[in-house]
C-alpha cells in the first residue's frame, strides 16, 4: 500500500458559528472562498505524491455548502475522482441548484446536519434551519438523484425531554436516510454554549445513560445496524452503506488533510495545518506548505490507536501486533464481566461493553 | 551553690495567659539575655510551638536575682502531658499560677493548679494582662484566691508585656518559695523531669539534683529503666548551655549522656552515680502509655521511606511517640502511631507535614482497648480497629475524668453533650457566680473524634477542658466493618458502642456511596458487625462510557484522553475488585472528623 487513500478537504465557511461548536470555522469571509479553493488545490498539488489511488473524499467544515458555488464547482472539478465522495451540508443550503451542481461533479454521498426536527432544540443550538428545512433538503437531495444521505442527529441538548428524543428519531427514520450520526451533545471546553449551558449538560449527565440506550434501540428496531459508536446505516444486502471515508479513520488508515486545521496521517506521522485562515492562505498562495503541528506516532501509540479505533466498531478488531499494547490482566476481568469476548486472534466488545466503549478501552490498555 | 539561695519554680498558665511572655521579662531583667538577643519568646524553641503558642518541650533556664539562684522549669502547657507537667513539678518547690485578668481560671489552669498541690508547691499567685481595657484584675484575683485558699491581697498584679509588677514576681519567688531542702552528702539523686536529643552529643537529660552531687566523667544509671551510661557534660542553661564540673543538691541543670535513644532515658526516672548509688528512687515514676492510635499513611506511596525517616527522627526527641508499621489494603504502606492525646497527634502530625514536607492521610483516631477473646483467656491490647477478634468475651475500653469549665449558661448544653457521649456525671462546683467547673467521666474513645470541637461549638468557644486518665472499664464495644463490594475495607472499620453502631455504619456507607465513582457493575456497600449487615447501599453500575464521536482531526486529543483516564485507574485502588479513588477514603475519613 502506498500512498494515502483517503482525503479529507476542510472547507471552513460558515454564515453563523453555533453555540456549541469548536471546528475550525470563520464567518463573514464571502469575497475569499475563491482565493481559499485556489489554495486548497496548490496545497493538494503540494502533497500529490502522499495520495496513492484516491478510494473516498470527504469536504466537511464549517458548512462546505455555503461555499460559493463557483468556487466550490472548481474544487470539485480539481478533486481525483473518488468511489465516495462525501460533502457536509446544512438543510437550508440544499437548493435544487446546489444539489445538481454536487451531482453533476461527482458528489454521491450527502451528510446532512439536520441535528433535530423540534424548532425549540434547534433555537438552543442556534442552528438555522427549521423542521421543514430538514425535510425538504431530503426531497430535494432524493430528486437530484443522490441514494446515500446521512443525517446528523445530536441528542442531550438542554430542555430536550425523552419524548422529544423519541419523536426526533421518528422523524428521521421517517425520511429514510442511509445513514445516521447520533451524538450526545458534548460540552466541549472554550466554547459559549459550555458556558451558558454546562452545568445544566452535566446535570442531566445520567438521564443521558437512557437517551443513548433509546437511540440503540429504536434505530437498530427500525432496521439500521449499529455499525460504530455513533453511527448508524441501513442494512442492505445490496450496499455497504457505512460511511467509508470514515471506516477509513477506524480502521486505522492513512488519510490526507487539507485545508485550514486540517489533519493528516501518513505513515505513522501526524500533523495537524494551523488553524488561522490569513495565515494559511498567504503560506499556501506563496507555494509553502501551511504552518503544521507535528505529532510523530511510534508503534506503540499507533497501536493504542487502532485499538481505540477499532473497537468502536461492531466487527472484531483483528489482533495481530497489538498484544504488547493490550492489559492482558483487564483482559481477561473484562472478559469475565461480559464487557469483552475475545477469540483467539480477534477482539470485539459485547453488545453492553459498546455502551460502555469508551471506559473498557481506557481498561484494555496498557 | 548553698540550697538556701536556690529557689526552684514553674510557672502554670492556660495557653495565651502570657507565660512565656514573662518568662521572657524574667530573663530580661535579670540580665540573663541581653535586651538585642531576646527572640520573643525564648523558652518556645520550636516553630510549631510559638506558632501555636504552647510549649512542648520542657526545658530549665537558670537566672540569678538578688544573690540567689532561680532555676525556672518550663511545663509543658497541654492535656497530653499530664504526667510530664507533674515531674516538672516534683522538680521545683513552687510554682507562679498565672491568670489572665480578663479570662479568669481555665479548666487546664485549675489541673495543673491541683497538681501542684498535690506535689505540695508552694503558690505564687499572679494576675496578668492588668493593662488590657477588658481586665478584671478584682474578679481573677478573687477566683484564684478562692481555688488555693489565699487571700486576695497576696494576688500579684502585673503586666508581663510591659513589664509592670515583673519585679515583685522576682521578689515573691525568693520571699515565699521555700529553699530545696537535699541532703548535701547523701548518695546522688536527681529527677530527670525532660529529655532531649541533640544530634551531636546525644540524648540530654534535664534534672534537678535531689540529694548528693554528680560530677562530670561519673558513672551514671537511671534507676528504673537500668540505663547505664557517663556523664559527659553536666551544666545549666541561661539559656545557652553552660558547663560546670558539678550539680549539686538543690540544682537544676542537664546531663550530656551520649545516648542515641531518647526512650531510654524517660521523665520521672532518677539518676544516680554508681559509685555510690542511692538505695531508692526518687517516688512518682511511671512508663506513659500511648492512649490515642491512628494509622498515618502517605498520600503519595513513593514517600513511605520518608516517613519512616521523619518518624525514626522525631522519636529521638519525643519518648511518648509509639509507631510501627502499618499495611491496609485501602491506603497502602505506612504506620500505626501511639500518641498520648490528641493534641500530640495533631504536633506530629503538623511537624511531619512542615518539617519533612510530607503528604499524610490520617485515619480516624481511635483508643487502646483491652479484648478478651474467651472466658479466661488472655487479655489482649488492641491498637487498630481491624486487629480486634470478630468472637469477643469481653472489651475494656479508657475512661477518662474531665474537667470543663464553662459560663453558667452553658451547662446545660455542656450536659447534654456529655451524656450524648455515654458520660457520668460525678458532680460540679461554682468557682464564681458565673463559672461552673463540671467534672464527668467519659470514654476517651467518645473524645477523640470531635468532642472537643463540640465543646467549642455548643458553647460557643467559652468551654475550657482538661482530662486524666481514668483506668479501663468494660463497655458494649463492638466492631463495625465496612464492606466494599463484599471485600472489608481495614481503613474504614471502626469500634463503638453498640447502641450507635448502627446510625455510624449507616452513615459511612451513605458517605463511601456518594464517594465511589460508578463501575461497570453494581456495587455493594456495606457495614457489617460480624457476619450481621447492618447497612447496605448501591452503586449503580454505569451504563453508559463512550466518547461520542471520533474522527480523523481528534485521534489524538482521544487518545490522550484515555491515556488519561487509564493513568487514573492504575493510580486507584482496588478493593473487592472495585476501583476506589484514594480521595474517597479520605473524604469518608475527614467528613468523620469534621461531623
Amino acid at each position: 500500500m502506498t500512498g494515502a487513500h483517503h482525503l479529507y478537504v476542510h472547507l471552513p465557511f460558515c454564515a453563523h458559528r453555533c453555540g456549541y461548536c469548536d471546528f475550525v470555522t470563520v464567518v463573514g469571509w464571502d469575497h475569499h472562498h475563491g482565493a481559499y479553493v485556489d489554495a486548497l488545490l496548490t496545497e493538494l498539488e503540494l502533497e500529490r505524491d502522499l495520495l496513492g489511488g484516491v478510494e473516498t473524499v470527504f469536504l466537511g467544515g464549517g458548512t462546505p455548502t455555503v461555499t460559493e458555488p463557483a468556487a466550490l464547482a472548481r474544487l470539485l472539478a480539481g478533486l481525483p475522482h473518488a468511489g465516495e465522495t462525501t460533502i457536509e451540508a446544512n438543510p437550508e443550503t440544499v437548493t435544487p441548484d446546489l444539489a445538481a451542481l454536487l451531482r453533476e461533479h461527482g458528489v454521491n454521498r450527502v451528510s446532512l446536519g439536520a441535528q433535530s426536527f423540534q424548532p425549540h432544540l434547534l433555537e438552543m443550538l442556534e442552528r438555522r434551519a427549521r423542521p421543514e428545512d430538514v425535510r425538504a433538503a431530503v426531497w430535494t437531495l432524493r430528486e437530484a438523484g443522490f441514494d446515500n444521505v446521512s443525517l446528523d442527529l445530536i441528542y442531550g441538548i438542554p430542555g430536550q425531554s425523552a419524548a422529544d428524543l423519541e419523536r426526533d428519531l421518528d422523524e428521521a427514520i421517517a425520511l429514510e436516510p442511509e445513514h445516521l450520526s447520533c451524538y450526545e451533545l458534548e460540552a466541549k471546553p472554550g466554547t459559549r454554549f459550555t458556558h451558558a449551558h454546562g452545568e445544566e449538560l452535566e446535570r442531566q449527565a445520567d438521564a443521558m445513560e437512557d437517551y443513548f440506550e433509546r437511540v440503540v434501540e429504536v434505530l437498530t428496531g427500525a432496521g439500521y445496524r449499529w455499525y460504530e459508536t455513533a453511527n448508524f446505516c441501513r442494512a442492505d444486502d445490496a450496499r455497504d452503506l457505512r460511511a467509508h471515508h470514515n471506516l477509513g479513520y477506524w480502521l486505522g488508515r492513512d488519510y490526507l488533510g487539507i485545508g485550514v486545521g486540517a489533519v493528516s496521517t501518513v505513515a505513522g506521522a501526524r500533523w495537524r495545518n494551523a488553524p488561522s485562515l490569513p495565515r494559511y492562505l498567504a503560506a499556501v498562495q506563496g507555494g509553502e506548505r501551511p504552518q503544521r503541528e507535528l505529532e510523530p506516532l511510534d508503534g506503540a501509540t499507533q497501536a493504542r490507536e487502532r485499538i481505540l479505533l477499532g473497537l468502536r466498531l461492531d466487527e472484531p478488531l483483528p489482533l495481530a501486533g497489538l498484544g504488547a499494547a493490550l492489559d492482558h490482566d483487564a483482559l481477561a476481568r473484562l472478559t469475565r464481566q461480559g464487557l469483552v469476548a475475545a477469540a483467539h486472534d480477534t477482539l470485539a466488545l459485547t453488545r453492553r461493553g459498546r455502551f460502555l466503549g469508551g471506559g473498557v478501552t481506557a481498561d484494555l490498555l496498557v | 551553690m548553698d540550697q538556701d539561695k536556690i529557689r526552684n519554680f514553674s510557672i502554670i498558665a492556660h495557653i495565651d495567659h502570657g507565660k512565656s511572655t514573662l518568662a521572657d521579662r524574667i530573663l530580661q531583667l535579670t540580665d540573663t539575655v541581653a535586651d538585642r538577643d531576646m527572640k520573643e519568646q525564648l523558652l518556645d524553641s520550636m516553630e510549631l510551638e510559638r506558632e501555636r503558642g504552647i510549649t512542648i518541650k520542657a526545658q530549665a533556664v537558670r537566672v540569678l536575682w538578688k544573690g540567689h539562684q532561680l532555676n525556672l522549669i518550663d511545663t509543658p502547657g497541654h492535656v497530653d502531658f499530664t504526667y510530664e507537667v507533674s515531674r516538672s513539678l516534683q522538680a521545683c518547690e513552687g510554682a507562679l499560677l498565672v491568670v489572665d485578668a480578663a479570662q479568669g481560671i481555665e479548666a487546664q489552669t485549675l489541673a495543673n493548679a491541683y497538681l501542684a498541690i498535690e506535689n505540695n508547691l508552694e503558690i505564687v499567685p499572679v494576675v496578668n494582662k492588668i493593662d488590657l481595657p477588658q481586665a478584671d484584675p478584682d474578679g481573677a484575683a478573687a477566683e484564684v484566691a478562692d481555688l488555693i485558699g489565699d487571700d486576695a491581697d497576696n494576688v500579684l498584679r502585673i503586666s508581663a508585656k510591659t513589664g509592670l509588677g515583673v519585679e515583685a514576681v522576682l521578689d515573691a519567688i525568693v520571699e515565699r518559695i521555700p529553699a530545696p531542702d537535699g541532703e548535701a552528702e547523701a548518695p546522688a539523686r536527681a529527677l530527670i523531669f525532660d529529655s532531649s536529643y541533640d544530634q551531636y552529643r546525644g540524648v540530654v537529660a534535664f534534672v534537678r539534683v535531689v540529694d548528693g552531687r554528680f560530677e562530670t566523667r561519673d558513672a551514671l544509671r537511671a534507676m528504673a529503666q537500668g540505663t547505664r551510661f557517663e556523664a559527659e557534660e553536666l551544666g545549666f542553661l541561661t539559656p545557652v548551655r553552660r558547663p560546670v564540673k558539678t550539680l549539686e543538691a538543690g540544682e537544676v541543670g542537664y546531663v550530656i549522656t551520649g545516648l542515641k535513644d531518647v526512650s531510654k532515658l524517660r521523665a520521672g526516672d532518677t539518676l544516680t552515680a554508681e559509685k555510690r548509688p542511692a538505695a531508692e528512687p526518687v517516688p512518682g515514676y511511671k512508663e506513659v502509655k500511648p492512649m490515642v492510635f491512628a494509622g498515618l499513611f502517605p498520600t503519595d506511596s513513593d514517600e513511605y521511606p520518608e516517613l519512616r525517616d521523619a518518624l525514626e527522627r522525631l522519636k529521638l526527641n519525643d519518648g511518648a511517640l509509639f509507631y510501627e508499621p502499618e499495611t491496609s489494603q485501602a491506603l497502602g504502606f505506612g504506620f500505626r502511631c501511639g500518641f498520648l492525646g490528641l493534641l500530640h497527634m495533631e504536633i506530629v502530625r503538623e511537624r511531619l507535614e512542615r518539617e519533612f514536607d510530607l503528604d499524610l492521610i490520617v485515619t480516624a483516631p481511635t483508643v487502646a482497648y483491652r479484648a478478651q477473646a474467651r472466658p479466661g483467656g488472655d487479655w489482649i491490647e488492641v491498637h487498630n480497629p481491624a486487629d480486634m477478634p470478630n468472637e469477643l468475651e469481653a472489651v475494656e475500653e479508657p475512661f477518662i475524668k474531665s474537667s470543663i469549665i464553662v459560663p453558667k449558661e452553658y451547662v446545660g448544653a455542656v450536659m447534654e453533650l456529655c451524656n450524648e457521649r455515654r458520660g457520668s456525671f460525678d458532680h460540679m462546683e461554682y468557682l464564681s457566680e458565673e463559672r461552673v467547673h463540671l467534672v464527668y467521666e467519659l470514654p476517651l474513645g467518645e473524645i477523640v473524634l470531635d468532642f472537643y470541637d463540640q465543646l467549642k461549638s455548643r458553647t460557643r468557644g467559652y468551654a475550657s477542658f482538661d482530662y486524666d486518665m481514668a483506668g479501663f472499664r468494660p463497655g458494649h464495644l463492638v466492631r463495625v466493618d465496612v464492606l466494599v463490594a463484599g471485600e472489608p475495607v481495614d481503613a474504614l472499620s471502626l469500634i463503638i458502642h453498640r447502641e450507635f453502631a448502627y446510625e455510624r455504619g449507616k452513615l459511612l456507607v451513605e458517605r463511601l456511596r456518594k464517594e465511589i465513582p460508578r463501575q461497570f457493575f453494581d456495587v455493594a456497600i456495606q457495614a457489617a458487625i460480624g457476619a450481621r449487615i447492618i447497612a447496605r447501599e448501591t452503586v449503580k453500575a454505569k451504563r453508559k462510557d463512550v466518547l461520542a464521536k471520533c474522527y480523523g482531526g481528534d485521534i489524538s486529543r482521544k487518545r490522550k484522553l484515555l491515556e488519561k483516564q487509564k493513568k487514573g485507574k492504575k493510580r486507584m485502588k482496588q478493593v473487592g475488585g472495585v476501583e476506589v479513588p484514594q480521595e474517597a477514603f479520605l473524604a469518608v475519613l475527614n467528613l468523620d472528623e469534621r461531623k
